[in-house]
């Protein structure tokens, strides 16, 4: 039995002879939160609307759990749960009654709708919120309630499209806790602004810029591009380069505008301890030594803009 | 699967007052006309009229409700159909049911029976009124059968076009006022052609087809226009929500 849950082959979309998206392809296995991740504008949300059946691509095709999507959308769609940009609400239902309306259309059979809308609730900590018009709802419970009708049954694919827009930080918390716990189970795609979000609960990432995937892989390797091989280190009387450059391990040093110096070494070999050794012996002042992180903003930059530039 | 989606229709327009109102101010208009066909019923045939030109209590009376519930649907239909998509379209909530596992036809057929049913409520009321009129005297039930088949054709295909119109557009005002000129059009299509009883035009207009049933006759051709007339409009729907996916 295959774990693939989704796979995208070749998906293009075009509109008015512009690629909106161009030849995207990836596959996602049971079990994985992936992090959808790109400009505005980069065609995140196109992807999405292709692969939860909203949009006709113009070339390539979806599978979910083997089902074509363009073939046998019936099936297909059974299996996903979808939140787009606007949380899709029927304004004019209480939170029971849109949840119920949820589960039916999604193939809830009868008995199962109260107790799949109680669960919902829950993981979505709608409980106090039963009786309230969806229209009264503050903006934070709102996607909540979006959230909770992606996930009311029980999907295989949850696709969740900006997920924490307008929380506040604490519900941000729960719903990327309720995130990492849909990834136990399902798939989760999402697609977000907030980098350290990504970090945090996907275990893949993928940038996507004009249409383009730019980058596609695990977590682990954005975060070693992000932490690299480097040492900011300060000091009160700074020797000259040369001198640095005798430590062992040290490649480069190159001096930042804050009066800082940043070391670049071998990988492997980290000098932290060599440097604060001959710091002491020589008399340099060192007042700082920390592992230099590019920001997950600037790796996100370094890639948009490289396929910009090319 | 299309069930649920018309209950889900029916159970949105009985979630805001605006269902509720509407069954009443009609109902009240309705009843007010019944009344008064009953009061005016006994002043013209009570000696003044030849016995020989005297006409059936159920058709003097039913006449006068069908002639207006026909126009009063003309003016309510477009505007309980116009939200049906277009209301969905603006606050985005037709991709939740495009998301769902439902088929194009069975939103259609969906939210078209829901409108439907909901619309049924008052050609029953308006059945069930007239036969009340049995307790007093014989109640022509073929006329009146017929009478309430035709209305209820004529507001089924009113719906379908609303629905139609409604598909076309974010605004449901104008969804509302393009259906209800077309309808307004298709009724009165066959006035300008009253001479050719023949001609082509008059064979479109829906009052030319509603006409035969407030007389009491069902033809089986009649029915056959509405039910075109209905399943044109909702194939063009479902054209126009395919082409929504296939465009964006």
């Amino acid at each position: 039995m295959t774990t693939l849950t989704v796979e995208a082959n070749n998906l293009t979309r075009i509109y008015g002879g512009r690629e909106a998206v161009s030849d995207v392809s990836f596959t996602l296995s049971k079990g994985e939160v992936l992090g959808f991740l790109g400009p505005n504008g980069a065609g995140k949300s196109t992807t999405m609307k292709m692969l939860t059946g909203n949009l006709a691509p113009s070339k390539g095709s979806v599978k979910i759990c083997d089902v074509d999507m363009i073939e046998n959308p019936k099936e297909a769609k059974a299996l996903i749960g979808y939140l787009p940009e606007t949380p899709p609400l029927y304004r004019e239902f209480t939170v029971d009654e849109f949840l119920a309306i949820a589960a039916r259309l999604h193939g809830v059979s009868a008995k199962h709708i109260k107790i799949a809308v109680q669960r919902a609730k829950e993981r979505c900590g709608l409980t106090e919120m039963s009786k309230r018009l969806i229209e009264n709802l503050s903006k934070g419970y709102q996607q909540r309630v979006g959230i909770a009708q992606a996930i009311i049954h029980n999907p295989m694919v949850v696709i969740l499209d900006e997920p924490t827009v307008g929380l506040d930080p604490i519900q941000i918390r729960d719903i990327r806790a309720l995130i990492k716990e849909l990834g136990g189970e399902h798939s989760v795609i999402l697609s977000t602004h907030i980098l350290p979000e990504v970090e945090m609960v996907c275990d893949h990432v993928q940038i996507i810029d004009k249409g383009k995937l730019v980058f596609n892989g695990s977590i682990d390797i954005l975060k070693q591009q992000r932490h690299g091989n480097k040492l900011v280190i300060g000091l009160n009387n700074a020797p000259s380069h040369d001198e640095l450059l005798k430590v062992a391990g040290v490649e480069s040093v190159e001096p930042l505008s804050n009066g800082l110096l940043r070391v670049r070494y071998v990988a492997g070999q980290a000098p932290a301890e060599a440097l604060v050794k001959a710091a002491v012996s020589k008399g340099w002042g060192l007042h700082q030594i920390n592992p230099d992180q590019t920001s997950l903003e600037d790796v996100f930059v370094q890639l948009t803009y490289q396929d910009a530039a090319a | 699967m299309i069930l649920k989606v018309a209950r889900k229709e029916l159970k949105s327009v009985f979630a805001s007052p605006m269902g509720w109102v509407i069954l009443a101010l009609l109902q009240f208009g309705f009843g007010t006309y019944f009344l008064n066909g009953v009061n005016e019923y006994f002043e013209v045939m009570s000696g003044a009229i030849r016995p020989a030109e005297r006409t059936g209590v159920t058709m003097f009376i039913g006449q006068s409700v069908f002639g207006l519930a026909s126009f009063v649907m003309l003016f309510s239909v477009p505007l309980l159909s116009m939200r049906l998509i277009s209301e969905e379209r603006r606050s985005n909530t037709l991709t939740f049911l495009f998301s769902a596992p439902l088929s194009l036809t069975e939103i259609v057929l969906g939210k078209f029976i829901g409108l439907v049913s909901f619309l049924s409520i008052l050609v029953l009321m308006i059945g069930v009124m007239l036969c009340t009129l049995n307790a007093w005297a014989d109640v022509d039930f073929g006329y009146l059968f017929a009478n309430v088949l035709g209305l209820w054709l004529l507001v089924a295909s009113f719906s379908a076009m609303g629905l139609y119109f409604s598909s076309l557009t974010a605004q449901p005002v104008v969804a509302a006022i393009i259906t209800f000129i077309a309808l307004f059009g298709l009724l009165i299509v066959d006035r300008f052609l009253t001479g050719d009883e023949t001609s082509v035009v008059n064979y479109l207009s829906l009052m030319h087809h509603f006409q035969p049933f407030a007389r009491g006759l069902i033809d089986t051709a009649d029915i056959t226009y509405f039910l075109l007339f209905i399943i044109t409009f909702l194939t063009l729907t479902v054209r126009r929500l395919d082409a929504d996916r296939l465009r964006g």
